[in-house]
């Protein structure tokens, strides 16, 4: 299963990319109400937008992206039928990707 | 000790075969890329500095959508649209987080100086957008004022 819903809209020459990734995006500052302990930093630190073999967007986030994080960028270079794909990675060594065809 | 040493080494071995082997799917080179200094920043001018080099002028080609009260700080809508020609990268602040510095944007080949995110924010404060273009740095910001603060501290 996919962490990552992935849709990508062409209109007159310009993609639109909207990404819904499932993640938790603790910034390491809460607290575990029963215990009081801290619960780890645990966020996505880089995303990478790519199309046809090129990195079109790189994003790097901190704990203060929200949980579940929404993302969306605009660009020119892709058509109709071409693949778009969004990698994530985050602090703790984990990552995913999703390939999606611009409709 | 050296049977442990080597023991260790080989699943160290291995398991770097093993992420190696998923294919790296963000590059290593862009990891390294993450500015720490900025993210660590507790103070929004250091921030600014350290991800940009500077506060940047103020610019109307800059504009932030987001609510002028968020009920819920936990997940604030901020879009940045910038107009700016040869807009190099985007990077958002919450004035006020523990941290500013949410994140950064480069933009690559035919990118739009366009971004939209779901942010946290700790309590009212300005949302601040800076822009790279031509080697200069442009800012705009606006007020978001919050309820109920969203980063659970």
């Amino acid at each position: 299963m996919s962490t990552i819903k992935l849709r990508a809209k062409d209109k007159d020459g310009v993609v639109t990319v909207k990404a819904l990734v499932s993640h938790p995006m603790e910034t390491g500052l809460r607290k575990d109400k029963k215990t009081g302990n801290k619960i780890p930093a645990h966020f996505i630190n880089t995303v990478t937008g790519e199309a046809n073999g090129k990195t079109v967007m790189t994003a790097y986030w901190s704990g203060g992206i929200s949980k579940n994080p929404y993302l969306s960028f605009k660009f020119k270079g892709a058509k109709v039928g071409d693949t778009v794909k969004l990698s994530w990675a985050d602090n703790t060594g984990k990552s995913d990707s999703g390939e999606v065809k611009v409709k | 000790m050296q049977r442990r040493t080597f023991l260790k080494g080989s699943l160290a071995a291995s398991a770097a075969g093993v992420a190696a082997g998923a294919g790296l799917l963000v590059p290593g080179s862009v990891l390294a890329e993450w500015n720490t200094a900025a993210f660590g920043a507790k103070d929004i001018n250091e921030a600014m500095t350290a991800i940009a080099g500077g506060a940047g002028e103020a610019s109307g080609d800059i504009k932030i959508k987001a609510p002028d009260i968020a009920e819920n700080g936990a997940v604030v809508p901020v879009t940045v649209t910038s107009s700016i020609a040869g807009t190099e990268s985007i990077s958002i602040f919450a004035a006020n987080n523990a941290t500013p510095l949410t994140s950064s944007y480069t933009m690559g080949e035919g990118a739009e100086g366009y971004v939209s995110i779901r942010i946290k924010m700790g309590k009212t404060a300005d949302v601040v957008a800076l822009v790279k273009a031509g080697g200069k740095v442009y800012s705009a910001k606006k007020e978001v004022k919050v309820t109920i603060g969203g980063c659970g501290g």
